[in-house]
């Protein structure tokens, strides 16, 4: 996660402190990528190392405020502007243990794309949840439910795929019970796979 | 809680011989009021036909459905008839709304085939589109009306006056994400207003606001989830 920038765009709202900076970033993603206070501070000093960012004195309570320079905000403009890198898919161990499980003898697989499934589909129920419960109003709120929203279509997107793998799975299945008949292997070539039975149609 | 729907142990086949197909196997299910269920599955997992049957327009092999406490295979046609406008209201995928009846026209119409004096009919059915949030469409025609309109006034005619159970078949699959939104969270506050609900669909985005979701595959129940209230993520935002 881009903390460096996360905190270069919040001051770009005017000076901040760290727990300030902390609290404005939870306001907009709620703790979905919780952040410590120490996590803010350590990337504010290497943000003023690197010359983004400038003490900006302190507030009346005594919290060292800081701001963002001119460099800091060509940054900021940017990031913005660049497209986020998907190049490099990121590791997903749930398409990792569907791979290995197709090919590892004695799995069921179907059971564990159900389980996956029911899983996804819980956490899915609780972000629609959470989505109904936000009635605020404000840009905040609104960030808040963007980011809950794409909780929402990552989670509908996973289950799709799963649903799609079960289909597959189902598909090869007959094909290897069809295949393995006309050779005379029997049906054991399908073993990966619960075959879909009669009475699917209505 | 009541059970608004209790279904126990239901079989139904269509066809005899080589032609026949098992539909469901020993389905049972239970919706209390003010519980929203869903029923996911792929196409031919025997999600339709449970809803058909759930709401009195086919009769299982075997096995019960009650209705607010009513058998539903102890009624005559003509008491079915009755069970199904006063107590059960659907919504279909493509609204089924009569086209040479107004808005409030389609809602009351179930009312006044109960035999309720239609300026009662009419009130009531001004009523329910005042809930979906479209009580000035009430003269409109379903042909100059959006989607998302149309489907408004079909749940405002499936919810009308003491109906405790709406059954609804895939009610958001010809409206756009957004508009589908608006209509699930329209069904959802329905049930939380003490309705059970039954929503057949194949999205899970549109399950997830369900408070249980009960997977159908070639007619049996393979698995079914509650969501638990985890509201871990919120918690940053309400210190």
């Amino acid at each position: 996660m881009s903390v460096r920038q996360a905190m270069l765009a919040l001051l770009e709202q005017g000076p901040m402190y760290g727990y300030q900076l902390r609290a404005e970033f939870e306001d907009r993603t709620g703790s979905t990528w919780p952040l410590n206070v120490g996590q803010v501070y350590t990337t504010l000093s290497r943000l003023e190392r690197d010359g983004l960012v400038e003490a900006a004195g302190t507030d009346e309570e005594g919290h060292a405020l800081y701001r963002l320079t001119e460099q800091g905000r060509t940054e900021l403009s940017a990031w913005f502007s660049t497209p986020v890198r998907r190049t490099q898919p990121p590791r997903d161990e749930l398409a990792i243990k569907l791979a290995l499980a197709v090919t590892i003898t004695g799995v069921d697989v179907p059971a564990v794309i159900q389980a996956q499934r029911s899983a996804t589909l819980r956490a899915l129920q609780d972000y629609t949840r959470l989505k109904q419960g936000s009635r605020e109003e404000g840009p905040p709120a609104l960030a808040w439910s963007l980011v809950l929203d794409s909780l929402v279509f990552a989670a509908e997107a996973e289950i799709r795929w799963l649903d799609h793998c079960e289909a597959r799975l189902a598909r090869s299945a007959r094909e290897h019970a069809a295949s393995g008949a006309a050779t005379g292997q029997g049906p054991a070539a399908g073993r990966h796979a619960r075959p879909v039975t009669g009475g699917e149609r209505r | 809680m009541t059970a608004v729907l209790d279904i126990r142990d239901l079989t139904r086949v269509h066809g005899a011989g080589a032609a026949r197909v098992v539909a469901l196997r020993g389905v049972s299910l239970t919706v209390a009021a003010g519980e929203l269920v869903a029923v996911m599955g792929p196409s031919g997992s025997g999600k339709s036909t449970l809803l058909t049957i759930a709401g009195g327009l086919d009769s299982p092999t075997s096995g019960t459905v009650s209705v607010e406490g009513t058998d539903l295979g102890s009624l005559s046609r003509s008491a079915l008839s009755a069970l199904r406008r006063r107590s059960v209201g659907y919504v279909f995928q493509d609204f089924n709304l009569v086209p040479a009846l107004t808005a409030a026209e389609n809602v009351a119409l179930p009312r006044e085939l109960d035999g309720e004096r239609p300026s009662r009919a009419r009130a009531a059915a001004v009523a329910a589109l005042e809930e979906v949030g479209i009580a000035d469409l009430a003269d409109r025609f379903p042909d100059d009306m959006s989607g998302g309109q149309q489907q408004r006034v079909a749940i405002a005619r499936a919810v009308v006056g003491q109906r405790r159970l709406v059954l609804a078949d895939e009610p958001t699959g010809a409206l756009d994400t957004e508009t589908g939104e608006q209509v699930l969270a329209l069904l959802r506050g329905r049930c939380d207003a003490g309705t059970g609900g039954v929503l057949v669909t194949h999205e899970a985005r549109h399950a997830a606001w369900a408070d249980r979701v009960v997977f159908l595959r070639d007619g049996v129940v393979v698995d079914e989830t509650r969501s638990d209230a985890a509201e871990v993520l919120l918690d940053a935002r309400k210190r």
